[in-house]
């Protein structure tokens, strides 16, 4: 076994990074529902989950119980072949596009002595044509749940659905082809690092790069990316509204699951791609000069109020499950300020705390649209995404490539 | 180290079976689906040939073969879909006059 | 017995039940989806021999795009199962062994244009091939996009026919 591990530690360390990743990120969508639903809730002027569990926390668990042991009917006259893959199918591939994000910078952790890995399960040369790759097989999962269900209103939604995302598809790649000009590689890594450097105090991210600050790119790719995960203010085929469910009406217990999961981690994952394209990944705003060095401490103060929080607000919570679990919850959490306070740690940290607040307030910034904007309608959505995101993003392509020629004469 | 040919071996198997689909089968959408599949194995063929000289001509040619077999795909299915809706059937046995 | 020979066995496995399945299924649907089993092999082969461009784009755009085309159009034609005709005595005992005959010939005969070892795989191809695309080949790259432009006029007219 030892032996084993010694002669294959590629394969072994990827094995431990997937499943860690994994674990991560089954608890990040049961609770970025869990988030969903109270920041939709406090925009709607009500609470969101509240009972179960200090602030509905626990909300996630029992949904997740409840998916596990309701009925899970199949209609009749269903192609089932089709319709049992199709969740799966949308399911692993949302999952599988994690692979190739990149967390950090550099070569930090050693899981195995001896064998420095980075941040990353899978350093591609074309990592970022693998996302598209995967963006594209995930209309399957769509057309084929909706077919397959053997009843007009799913077939309606998957085909409205597809049809979107196929749609807004070209739209998002061509936004990013401006990006690819300024890095000069698909290698995500690569985008990053060009990223680097701040040019009179502004951090040089490709949103405000040199020569062209890609902002024209930047607005298509979210839109576009928004519509190609089928959320607010492009779901249509899946409102309730209007269409009862859309593709997955027909889909009930742990299959229904499974979709709304890879929406979610579609979700994920477009943010994650947002901001290593045009935020910089896990590249700090300020610049690392000694007059910044405090900077280097901002998780850790964050994790440390984070703490008091909890601990104040768990004292004085009404439930005695709330009164005990909170301030364990405040006391792990000062526990995680203090070690990211050390000096080893210090530095590992820095990478992973900026990419993921930058990833966490694009997910605001989708929870937030869907509780605030109206839905358009298909016609609209569909002439907005050809006519207009298209050639905008051709346009970008374009000027983009005119700055470059013109700055490097 | 995987010889080259074992890879021209696995096209020209995907290519014959390409042409017994294209052959045997009756219904329209799956005989073009066969040629898409012949299609892909000459490109497998272009990409061993371009490993194997060393060259990136072939991975061009298979570059152009995806771009050319995706407008046949366009309009063959809009073809087919007209076809489809005059014969009310699918059945390549149907459409043999040619008087649609 | 190597990871790389391992992996080739498997892929290519893969892609000959696959294409196996294309021809036997009845239901068109299922066909479809046996094309896109063989296209992502096809796709892995490609990156077992280095060409990550061209298995980037066979992936999104011939198994995303193109067989969502399929899909859509099998979709809306509500193609059902092929009707069960049973296939003439000259085509099953003749047919068959002359295409397995097929492929063995072209097997052998392409099988003997590549011989020796393969050269190493290129560090950069999708340096060289943008390269390549843009210099060498910048014309049949010009025409191809016309092409899709008449194929794309073609497509409409020939679906407004209708109205």
């Amino acid at each position: 076994m030892s032996d084993f591990i010694a002669q294959h530690p590629v394969v072994v360390i990827s094995l431990i990074k997937v499943i860690v990743l994994m674990i991560l990120m089954m608890t990040a969508l049961a609770y970025l529902s869990w988030f969903e639903r109270k920041m939709v809730a406090h925009i709607q002027s009500r609470w969101g989950p509240y009972r179960v569990g200090p602030h509905g926390l626990l909300q996630p668990l029992a949904d997740g119980l409840k998916f596990l042991f309701k009925e899970d009917p199949t209609p009749g006259g269903v192609d089932r072949l089709t319709y049992f893959l199709a969740p799966f199918l949308a399911m692993s591939l949302a999952l599988s596009a994690i692979a190739v994000i990149p967390f950090g910078p550099g070569q930090p952790i050693e899981i195995l002595k001896g064998h420095p890995t980075g941040l990353q399960i899978a350093d591609v040369n074309i990592g970022l044509l693998f996302l598209f790759a995967i963006t594209s097989l995930g209309v399957y999962g769509v057309a084929l749940g909706g077919w397959s269900s053997n009843s007009k209103y799913p077939l309606l939604g998957g085909l409205r659905s597809s049809a979107q995302m196929i749609s807004y598809e070209l739209a998002m790649t061509m936004s990013v082809v401006g990006v690819v000009l300024l890095a000069g590689s698909f290698n995500l890594r690569e985008i990053i690092e060009k990223q680097h450097g701040h040019w009179f105090g502004i951090p040089q991210w490709n949103l405000l790069a040199q020569p062209l600050p890609q902002v024209i790119g930047f607005f298509c790719y979210f839109v576009a990316a928004i519509a190609e995960t089928n959320r607010v203010p492009f779901d249509l085929p899946e409102a309730e509204t209007e269409l009862v469910a859309g593709f997955h009406t027909e889909y009930a217990s742990f299959k229904f699951a499974m979709f709304f999961l890879a929406e979610y981690a579609n979700m994920i994952t477009v943010s994650c791609l947002a901001t290593l394209l045009f935020f910089g990944g896990w590249l700090s705003p300020f610049p690392a000069t000694a007059r910044f060095a405090w900077t280097l401490y901002l998780p850790a103060a964050l994790l440390a109020v984070g703490a008091v929080w909890l601990f104040v607000d768990g004292l004085r919570y009404t439930t005695r499950l709330g009164r005990i679990v909170m301030p364990i919850l405040a006391l792990a959490a000062a526990g995680l300020a203090v070690v990211c306070a050390l000096p080893g740690v210090m530095e590992i940290v820095q990478g992973p705390f900026w990419f993921l607040s930058k990833v966490f307030c694009f997910l605001f910034f989708y929870v937030w649209a869907r509780g605030t904007l109206p839905r358009f309608r298909y016609d609209q959505l569909m002439a907005f995404g050809w006519k207009l995101l298209l050639p905008l993003s051709l346009a970008n392509v374009v000027l983009t490539s005119a700055m470059l020629l013109v700055s490097r004469k | 180290m995987v010889p080259s040919f074992y890879y021209l071996v696995l096209s020209a198997i995907l290519f014959g079976l390409g042409v017994v689909g294209f052959v045997f089968k009756r219904n329209i959408i799956t005989i073009f689906m066969a040629i898409e599949l012949m299609l892909n194995a000459v490109n497998l063929a272009f990409v061993t040939f371009s490993r194997h000289l060393g060259q990136l001509n072939g991975q061009v040619f298979v570059f152009f073969v995806i771009v050319v077999a995706a407008a046949e795909a366009a309009v063959g299915l809009a073809i087919i879909i007209l076809i489809a809706k005059h014969r009310q059937s699918l059945n390549v046995e149907r459409v043999d006059l040619l008087k649609l | 017995m190597n990871a790389e020979l391992i992996v080739f066995v498997v892929l290519a496995g893969i892609a000959v039940l696959g294409a196996v399945s294309l021809i036997v299924q009845r239901h068109p649907i299922r066909s479809a989806l046996s094309l896109i089993v063989v296209m992502v092999a096809l796709a892995g082969l490609y990156l077992l021999q280095g060409a990550e461009l061209v298995a980037a784009i066979q992936i999104i755009v011939y198994a995303g795009a193109i067989m969502v085309l399929f899909v859509f159009v099998i979709m809306l034609l509500n193609a059902g199962e092929e009707e069960r005709t049973n296939l003439s005595r000259v085509a099953r005992y003749v047919g068959l062994p002359l295409a397995f005959f097929l492929m063995l010939q072209l097997a052998y005969w392409i099988g003997r244009g590549a011989p020796g070892h393969a050269a190493p795989a290129a560090p950069e191809t999708t340096k060289g091939l943008s390269q390549m695309l843009f210099t060498t080949f910048v014309l049949p790259f010009e025409l191809t996009s016309i092409l899709i432009l008449v194929a794309i006029l073609g497509a409409v007219v020939l679906a407004k026919r209708e109205s």
